[in-house]
């Protein structure tokens, strides 16, 4: 272990971090900022918090699509008053931001846009949408035709929602320039977390993860994409010129499973402080974002089709994260994969066995499930599992 | 050349010097001062194995006080250390389960005594030593006399996995007149069911050794092996595995 580099750690890594990395890392109070600035200007604010939220649709109706706050441990006492303590922390977290008013996109947020994911989500919905207006979609958990159907006709009561609630008109070619904007943010999502299929990783987990956490803030699309962009070509040059936080025999891994954010990234850091480089977000924030919207056909429904594939595990079965994760395992040249559950969080856990039989069958993949909260109270035996984790790893490398 | 492994656990803190041979051992309770523990564990093994701690050429260190020592050359999780140390006493041990002060883990382990996979239980101490020490504690008796009771009882079903609801489980059935023998014989059987629970999310081998200071109970032993339907090899002193795979992990450097 000694002989790594360690995350951050070297003076050289620190200097040469990406220049627009800084920039990144401070976006949130920024877009706070600019969002104020929007609204007292008149532009209206949808409030989501699921990668299913058919943001074309809130583009289309010309407001502002933000992302909600629900990956801090800090309100999850003030949610406690009202719900189950077992329940997942992301839950927990976001309810607590919405009650204890601390979250400005929710405070600024005209409406918000939820949807029948899981079961702990949709009933934690009927108590937020006592707090604001909030539009529920019926989400079937199925992918086929049938509910593709249907979840086109919750396609069209959204439109019917956003164009009463704002007063607008959501034509067939608005719609299809909000798909060729936000298939322009996915392709440079997707470009951004490509530069870690090189070897080294020109950036570490946690400065990659703060990159996709405080872009989900941005209130301008274009801008967001013009900064990523920089931020990639820059990554891109510094790995030319042969620089990296970690050396070439670091253990990569790949991180799938529930969504992380800042505040929820104690795993990542862990990783990291034990020597390993998380080049992959399997889940929500991260790769499950960057699949586009098909540009040519019927707009509403390529619209449809697009989330409905999302392979999230509320949906049964789930095949499509099987596929995913195997893709992904080899486009990163991963050696490990970590499956982070959040506690309370069924469907993923579950789905953990399955995917470690998936794994472990063909390319006998290491896999480790981890299963917590957002507190810090296990850091300590995390750090055990983790490095004992990557020392398996390392071994496995050697034999190679 | 002379090694030391130094196993700095939640509980007991377990010194080995080896050379090729094991030269000698200590234990000492960690205590409040894992830093204190980990010298003193060292100086009393130099001390019973006549050696200067000059002589020692590598030392590692392992367990959750590993962080705390500045003499160690290097620092190996326990999980590897209990796997290297049960394949060294076992060459043919396929899985290694372990259960020690503050956690329980079941250790997959290929040919060469490289770990190949692991599970480990959470944050919670249901089915440790120190789950052993609450209950023996409850009863009022010692670890050994919890053993001793439990032999030929009818065990009772302790459903409570959380160590502080067994507590209370274990209350009301003394207040129900539950004889003592059988709770005994309930807690060991609510362990082994524990541990099966962990060993059925590894490739469970019929070549099992069981480390860590709680296998020196004879009672739990048969539980576990009862469980999970295999003979275990037990160490002669099997507080001392993950200390031993530390000093030959350093050897074989």
């Amino acid at each position: 272990m000694n002989e790594k580099k360690k995350a951050g750690e070297s003076a050289e890594a620190g200097l040469v971090k990406a220049a627009t990395f800084e920039e990144i890392s401070h976006l949130r109070e920024r877009n706070v900022l600019a969002l104020k600035k929007a609204k007292e200007s008149g532009r209206k604010v949808v409030g989501t918090y699921c990668l299913y939220s058919p943001t074309e649709l809130i583009v289309a109706a010309g407001a502002i699509p933000v992302s909600l706050c629900g990956t801090s441990q800090t309100p999850i006492p003030a949610a406690e008053k009202v719900l189950p303590r077992a329940l997942c922390p992301l839950i927990k977290s976001s309810y607590g931001f919405a009650i204890t008013d601390t979250c400005p996109y929710f405070h600024f947020a005209d409406l918000l846009l939820a949807e029948t994911t899981c079961d702990g989500k949709k009933k934690m919905y009927e108590l937020l949408g006592e707090l604001k207006p909030l539009h529920l979609m019926q989400l079937p958990q199925v992918q086929d035709e049938a509910a593709l159907d249907y979840w086109l006709i919750e396609l069209k009561r959204l439109i019917r929602r956003l164009e009463a609630e704002f007063v607008v008109e959501i034509t067939p070619q608005r719609l299809t320039e909000a798909i060729a904007l936000l298939n322009g943010e996915r392709r440079s999502l997707k470009a951004l977390q490509d530069v870690c299929r090189r070897k080294p990783a020109p950036i570490s987990g946690m400065d990659l993860l703060t990159v996709l956490h405080n872009r989900g803030f941005s209130v301008d699309k274009r801008e967001a994409v013009e900064l990523l962009d920089r931020l990639t070509a820059e990554l891109l040059a510094l790995s030319d010129r042969g620089i990296s936080p970690f050396s070439a025999n670091a253990p990569r891994v790949l991180l799938t499973g529930v969504p992380v954010g800042l505040g929820s990234d104690k795993v990542v850091r862990i990783v990291e402080e034990c020597g390993g480089s998380v080049v992959c977000f399997e889940s929500c924030g991260g790769y499950k974002k960057v699949d586009p919207v098909e540009e040519s056909g019927d707009p509403l429904r390529s619209i449809a089709e697009k989330y409905l594939r999302i392979p999230c595990s509320c949906m049964s079965p789930n095949a499509g994260r099987m596929e995913l994760v195997e893709r992904l395992v080899q486009e990163f040249s991963v050696d490990a994969v970590i499956d982070l559950t959040w506690q309370g969080c069924h469907t993923y856990n579950i789905e953990s066995f399955t995917l470690k039989k998936h794994l472990q069958g063909g390319v006998r993949m290491p896999f480790m499930q981890i299963e917590t909260d957002y507190s810090e109270s296990d850091s300590e035996q995390l750090k055990v599992r983790i490095e004992a984790f990557l020392e398996m790893v390392g071994g496995k490398q050697a034999k190679k | 050349m002379l090694t030391a492994g130094i196993d700095i656990g939640s509980t007991g803190t377990k010194a080995v010097l080896f050379d090729g041979e094991v030269r000698g051992a200590a234990m000492v309770p960690t205590g409040w001062d894992p830093k204190s523990a980990g010298l003193a564990a060292f100086h009393q093994a130099l001390a019973a194995a006549g050696l200067a701690e000059g002589a020692v050429q590598q030392i590692v260190g392992t367990g959750y006080g590993r962080v705390s020592l500045p003499i160690f050359d290097r620092k190996v999780t326990e999980i590897t250390c209990h796997a290297r140390g049960a394949y060294h006493l076992f060459p043919d041990t396929r899985t290694v389960v372990d259960i020690g002060g503050q956690d329980s883990k079941v250790i997959a382990l290929d040919g060469e005594g490289r770990v190949a996979d692991f599970i480990m239980n959470d944050k919670c101490a249901a089915g440790t030593g120190r789950f052993l020490q609450v209950m023996a504690g409850v009863l009022d008796v010692s670890l050994d006399e919890l053993g001793a009771i439990a032999v030929g009882a009818d065990p009772v079903q302790i459903s409570s996995m959380c160590t502080v609801f067994a507590e209370s489980e274990i209350i009301g059935m003394l207040a129900r007149g539950v004889a003592k023998g059988r709770i005994a014989a309930g807690i060991f059987d609510s362990i082994a069911r524990r541990i099966q629970g962990l060993a059925g999310r590894v490739a469970l081998s019929d070549q099992v050794t069981f480390s860590g200071g709680v296998a020196l109970n004879a009672e739990i032993c048969r539980a576990i092996g009862a469980g999970l339907g295999v003979s275990l090899s037990v160490p002669a002193a099997p507080q001392f595995v993950g200390a031993l795979g530390a000093a030959l992990l350093g050897y074989e450097q």
